[in-house]
This record gives structure tokens, C-alpha cells and sequence, in this order.
């Protein structure tokens, strides 16, 4: 589904992303672990379109189309999701119209008809149910005087509508408590298929152990410097970043 | 010599008469303000001799009168004999019904989405439309005559019920007021007029849609709006004007009288023609409205959303005499390229008890200039005068600029008046998360103006707020790039 091969991206020309290398299959959870200033988010923010970044070499390919041509947008409407860390506010929308012409927008993309209001008010009843978010919620302004939690909780909501191919999750852990991380993470894994997959950034190791990952990569100053499977979570939890960190700079095998 | 001229040296030789019109055959004046093109347009019109004479006191008082140079927009001198001061669709027959309106002159209406017979079957909207200067047709007369209420041009309102328009003509703003209100009272054209009577809410919308066509033609209406004690009335003002060079110029004049326990809801959607991308042509938007609440609990309210105009200078403004009267007003002015808008309102509590209420949100995008400037004044007699004032800007790109001129004079202690104001950006961050959401910058930048402005646009009727909202994405456009 997601093929990085080499990735490399500045900003302000500054490298953040040295070669990166990483392939998501359908049905797959991969996480993103990593030392703060490691590169995790710009990763996130690269994929997604974000053009404070320069892309300056290398390929990626989702669903069989070069990514890295398509506008923000048409990303969105291809099927890549990225759930913010820092979700914005706009002042006088409600998350209830948001998501109609956002949800509409991507139906029309993939030739579906667009939902009556009817039809769109019974997709938000069920969808919101799975993240357990307060449908009074989403008639306010969006993420307007949401809190840390409702926030993240209205990312997996609105992750939830869209039905994405590959979701981002960028450090939806921080600023939860373990209550919300919780409903976040118990959100995300039932809207896991064989056919959808899922990229979990996330500093801590305690979000897998809601979501369990098939696959871990430790991200160090641009790179993936080590891959393995869920328990290399609980190895870097237990030992700290420091040992991956000084294994690098020894430039030994990790 | 041309017919005009033959025309004009007609009129000015001979006296004055009545039912000269017949002879004319020409639709507009010729080019240029004296006093013989101010007899002719009232000899063009039928007018009484009244109507001429207040034509002439205004034309006179104008003549001493010099353009004001204080607000904060910048034009080139605009030469007041290169203007076409009347100009008439080639109409003539009375109508009677829509069917016979010039076939052209409903293919322009449908252009600008305003059909007239479907507004009619759909909406039920009265629509009384103003093209250059002469009411074309005016719909829904009969319904609402049933219930007593007037509403049709100003040139019939002259002819059928000049009892009323003596009455209240001039009385909010004298012809003496300002350059542009003398200007209009020398020159006014047409416009609208309604009277709603004692105790009589008003079924349906009251829609006025205007429209300059003709080149060169400046557009001078007049609208007089008087709602008796314990009445309600709701009024729409939309406005367009087709692409053209030279800069034209729209200098209107707008009274409203609310009786005691009578209400007044203005609406305006001004869209006229902005100049295009490098600041050429577009209208000169110089208007005046004013609002008197006469009577105890009346209220006026002004809803306004400006997107079109290369210069917009207005400032509805209510006048609080009634005690408990209450005054609103509501603004969006979007200006995009070389616009600039200088608009705001006043409000003069004059009453005991008297409210008023001023939300205001300027954008601007492109290098234009828009500006904030309004009045809160507290008369002596105005005990516990409350107002409250909002005034936001948001700028798109860094090249625009948004200026804020709040005046407030307070003459009595008792008063209440305050003021909020803010200033922000459309951020990178919520376009991107638009984008990431599907949709594209454009959507994402009018969604956030009409978050923005959504506590404006609920004040308009619902037909109205839906053609706004589209108008400020289509006004926006190209804004970020």
C-alpha cells in the first residue's frame, strides 16, 4: 500500500528526513517510536503534504501512485488520514458541517453520491458511538474550547467518517489520560481491516498496548535505525532511547 | 445637434409642464450635473412641482458643498460632469404583469440568479427591481395591498401617495446632510418605498434588487421605508453591476422610520462590480442609510454584507430617540485586490433605556484596505444607554491592511458601553487541515471566512445568507495562494 524508499526532507534547510525506508501492507499496524527531534512528525507531516517541507530525494508510492505528486488534498481523497497532534480550531464551524463537505468531498473522489442529511446524521450517530464522543460535541464550533481529550477523541471521529486506507496517527497519546487513551486507542483498533492500515507515531509505549502493532521502527535523527516486532516497545520502554542513541553514534549495528 | 441636446434646450427654454414625458423619446440625459439636468429628470419622471423644488434646494446646497476627504480611501478626483445622471431602460408601456417585462431585461436577471417568476413562485419574495434608474416591475403589490402595505417605486410612491412622502421624505437625511445625500437628492432616479401600516406584520421579504447596466450611468436611488406603531417589516437590498472599466458611481440614499413597538429589519447583499485584479473600473459605493427609532421600543436593524464596490464608504446608522429603542448592526466588508472599504455605523442614543449593538467583521485579502469607523454617542437624556461593539478583522496575506476607528462620546453618566476588537490571520495550519480533510484551499479559505462571519450571516434570511456565503468564496477567490 505505502512504499518509502529514501526519503529525505529539509525545512528551512535544515535535513530532518535522512533516507527513510519503510513499506505498509494492507491490514497492517506499524508504529513509529522515537527521541524527541528524531524526525517521527516531520514524517507524518511529509506524507500528509505539509509544504513547509522541501521533499529533496527519494520516492513514495501509496496505492500504487506517486504520493509525493499529489496536493494535500487529493492525498486526503486517495485515502491517507493524519490524525494531528496539535488539532486546529476554526472558530464558527461545527464539526457536524466539517465533516459533511469533507466526507462528501472524498465520496465524490471515489464517484459515490453524496450523502443526504439524513443518511450523513446516521453515519455520525453510529461513528460516534465507536469513540464514545458526545454528539452535542460535534454541533460546536470545531475543536473550539475542546479539551486536550475531545480534541484527539474528535481526530479518531473524524478518521472514523472518512474510512481512510492509511491513518497517521501522530502522537495521539499526548495529553491523554489513560481513560481517553483508552477510548482513542480501542476506537482505532475497531476500525482496523484487512484492508486499512494504520502508522502510530508515539513517543511512549503505552498506547500499544491498546493498539498492538505488527511492526516497530525506532527513528533516530532521520533515520530508521531499528525495526522489529511489538516487543521491541517494550525493550525500548524498559531501556530508554540512550543505548539506540549511542549505538549510532558508535555507527555499530544496532 | 443631438435629440438630447434639442431636448435639454427644450426644457430649459420653456417652463416647466407636466406630461412632457410623452415627447421624449430618448432614455437618458446627456452627460454633466446643472440645474436643467435636475428639471429634466423630474420633467422625465412626471413629477410634481414639490418634488422639483426639493430637487433644486438639494442641487443648490450641493453646489456648496466640497467632497469630504476624511475617511481613509484614496481615488482619483471624480469629474461630476463626465456622469450620465439618468439613464432608463427602453421600457414604456405601463406594466402589468411579468410576462411583459423586455425579455433581455429577465435574461439579465436570470444571470444574476434572481428570476424574477421564480422568486415569485418560490420564495414569495416581493421583488421590486431597480435596473440603471427606473423600477422595472414591482411584484406582490396587490397581496400586500390587501393588508395596507405600500411597496413600490419611489416614482409611484411620488405620484400615488405623495401625502406620505412629503411626510417623511428628508426626514432622516436631510438633503443638507451630506455631499453624496445632497447629490442623491438633486439626482435620485428611483428607488423603493414602503409603508407598513399600525399593527401589520409584513408576510413576506421585502426584496429590492439593484443594478447598474449602462455605461457611465451613475445610480442615485432613493429608499424610504416608514413602519407605523407596533408593525414589522423585513427588507432586502441586493446589488450587482456588470464588468466594466471606468469607474461608476453609486451614491445612494437610505430612510428608515420606526414607529413606537415597530421593527425594521434591513438586510443588503452589495456585490457591485470591484475593479478587476489591478484595481481598474469598479463602482464607487458612496452611501448613506440612516435610521430614526421614533417611537418607545422600536427597534432598526442593519445587516449589511459588503463584498463588491472598488470603494465602499457607509456607515448605516440608527438614530435611538424612543426610549427602549434598540439599534443593531451587522457587518461583514470583504475586500480583495485594490478594493477599500471604509465602513462602520453610528449610533446616537438620544432615548432613556435605549440599546445598541454593533458586530463588525472586516477580511481583508490582496492589497486592499479596509477600515472599521464607528460611533457610539450617549446624549445627555440617555439614561442607562447601553451599547456593546464587536470589531474583527481578518487578514489574508500580507499586503491587505484592516484599520479600526471607534468613537465613542459619552454624555451621561449612566451609560454602558463597550468595546471588543480583534485582529487575526487565516492560519497555514487550519488551510492545511482543511486539505488534509479533503478539501482544497479555496473551500478551506471560505469555510473559515464563513465560520468567520457566521455570527452575521445568521441575521440574514435564509435564501439571502446562502447567496452570501457563496459570494464570499467567489470574492475570495485567488486570495492564497
Amino acid at each position: 500500500m505505502l512504499k518509502i524508499k529514501n526519503l529525505r526532507a529539509n525545512i528551512d534547510g535544515k535535513e530532518i528526513l535522512k533516507g527513510i525506508n519503510l513499506e505498509v501492507k494492507p491490514g497492517e499496524v506499524h508504529a513509529i517510536m522515537g527521541p524527541n527531534g528524531s524526525g517521527k512528525s516531520t514524517l507524518a507531516s511529509v506524507l500528509a503534504g505539509r509544504d513547509e517541507y522541501e521533499v529533496t530525494g527519494g520516492t513514495v508510492e501509496f496505492a500504487g501512485k506517486d504520493l509525493l505528486e499529489m496536493a494535500p488534498e487529493e492525498r486526503a481523497r486517495e485515502g491517507i488520514f493524519l490524525a494531528f497532534q496539535y488539532p486546529v480550531e476554526i472558530p464558527g464551524v461545527s464539526t457536524t458541517n466539517f465533516l459533511k463537505t469533507a466526507v462528501n468531498e472524498i465520496r465524490q473522489h471515489r464517484g459515490l453520491e453524496p450523502l443526504d442529511a439524513v443518511a450523513f446524521l446516521n453515519l455520525m450517530k453510529e461513528k460516534s458511538k465507536l469513540v464514545e464522543i458526545d454528539q452535542s460535541l460535534l454541533k460546536r464550533s470545531l475543536n473550539e474550547g475542546f479539551s486536550g481529550g475531545e480534541k484527539k477523541r474528535n481526530e479518531i471521529f473524524q478518521m472514523a467518517m472518512l474510512e481512510p486506507k492509511l491513518s497517521i496517527l501522530d502522537e495521539t497519546d499526548s495529553g491523554l489520560d489513560i481513560d481517553a487513551l483508552r477510548i482513542v486507542a480501542n476506537g482505532v483498533t475497531k476500525l482496523k481491516s484487512r484492508e486499512n492500515a494504520t502508522i502510530v507515531v508515539t513517543h511512549y509505549q503505552r498506547l500499544l498496548n491498546y493498539i498492538v502493532p505488527d511492526f516497530v521502527h525506532v527513528l533516530y535523527n532521520g533515520k530508521i535505525v531499528k525495526s522489529g516486532g511489538k516487543e521491541l516497545a517494550l525493550e525500548l520502554e524498559e531501556k530508554g532511547y540512550d543505548w539506540i542513541k549511542s549505538a549510532v553514534k558508535e555507527g555499530s549495528e544496532i | 445637434m443631438s435629440d438630447s441636446t434639442k431636448i435639454l434646450e427644450e426644457i430649459t427654454g420653456s417652463d416647466y409642464k407636466y406630461g412632457f414625458e410623452t415627447k421624449i423619446e430618448n432614455e437618458s440625459a446627456p452627460k454633466g450635473l446643472s440645474e436643467e439636468i435636475v428639471r429634466f429628470i423630474s420633467a422625465k419622471k412626471n413629477e410634481p412641482e414639490w418634488m422639483l423644488e426639493w430637487r433644486l434646494k438639494a442641487y443648490k446646497h450641493w453646489l456648496t458643498l466640497t467632497e469630504p476627504k476624511w475617511q481613509n480611501v484614496s481615488y482619483p478626483a471624480i469629474n461630476y460632469q463626465d456622469i450620465i445622471y439618468y439613464s432608463a431602460p427602453k421600457q414604456k408601456a405601463k406594466l402589468n404583469s411579468l410576462d411583459e417585462v423586455d425579455p433581455e431585461l429577465r435574461d439579465t436577471f436570470k444571470k444574476l440568479g434572481i428570476s424574477l417568476d421564480e422568486q415569485k413562485r418560490l420564495t414569495g419574495v416581493a421583488v421590486d427591481a431597480v435596473i440603471d434608474s427606473v423600477s422595472v416591475t414591482t411584484t406582490y403589490k396587490e397581496k400586500l395591498g390587501e393588508l395596507g402595505i405600500i411597496f413600490c417605486s419611489m416614482s409611484e410612491a411620488i405620484k400615488d401617495h405623495p401625502e406620505l412622502v412629503k411626510k417623511y421624505l428628508g426626514t432622516v437625511v436631510p438633503v443638507t446632510d451630506n455631499y453624496f445625500a445632497a447629490l442623491n437628492s438633486a439626482v435620485f432616479s428611483d428607488g423603493s418605498f414602503c409603508y407598513i401600516p399600525e399593527g401589520v406584520r409584513c408576510p413576506m421579504e421585502l426584496s429590492t434588487y439593484f443594478r447598474i447596466n449602462a455605461a457611465n450611468t451613475g445610480q442615485f436611488e432613493r429608499t424610504l421605508i416608514v413602519a407605523e406603531k407596533g408593525s414589522y417589516v423585513s427588507y432586502l437590498e441586493g446589488c450587482t453591476a456588470p464588468m466594466r472599466d471606468e469607474n461608476q458611481l453609486h451614491a445612494a440614499v437610505v430612510e428608515l422610520i420606526s414607529m413606537e413597538k415597530a421593527e425594521i429589519k434591513y438586510s443588503t447583499v452589495q456585490n457591485w462590480y470591484p475593479g478587476d485584479k489591478n484595481g481598474k473600473g469598479g463602482i464607487y459605493n458612496f452611501v448613506t442609510k440612516r435610521g430614526i427609532c421614533m417611537g418607545d421600543y422600536s427597534k432598526i436593524s442593519w445587516t449589511q454584507v459588503e463584498t463588491g464596490s472598488a470603494i465602499t464608504w457607509k456607515y448605516p446608522s440608527v438614530i435611538l430617540k424612543g426610549d427602549n429603542s434598540t439599534g443593531e448592526f451587522y457587518s461583514v466588508a470583504v475586500t480583495n485586490n485594490y478594493q477599500q472599504a471604509d465602513t462602520g455605523t453610528k449610533m446616537i442614543h438620544i432615548g432613556k433605556n435605549t440599546k445598541s449593538r454593533i458586530v463588525s467583521k472586516g477580511i481583508s485579502a490582496g492589497k486592499s484596505q479596509n477600515s472599521y469607523r464607528g460611533l457610539v454617542e450617549v446624549m445627555k437624556r440617555a439614561d442607562n444607554a447601553r451599547n456593546f461593539s464587536q470589531c474583527d478583522s481578518l487578514l489574508m496575506g500580507d499586503q491587505c491592511g484592516a484599520h479600526t476607528f471607534p468613537y465613542i462620546e459619552v454624555k451621561n453618566n449612566s451609560a454602558t458601553v463597550e468595546h471588543e476588537a480583534t485582529t487575526s490571520k487565516i492560519g497555514e495550519d487550519q488551510i492545511f487541515y482543511c486539505n488534509q480533510r479533503g478539501l482544497d484551499t479555496e473551500q478551506a479559505v471560505a469555510m473559515i471566512v464563513n465560520g468567520y462571519c457566521k455570527e452575521v450571516l445568521n441575521q440574514l434570511p435564509m435564501e439571502f445568507a446562502v447567496e452570501a456565503q457563496k459570494l464570499l468564496a467567489i470574492s475570495l477567490e485567488g486570495s492564497v495562494g
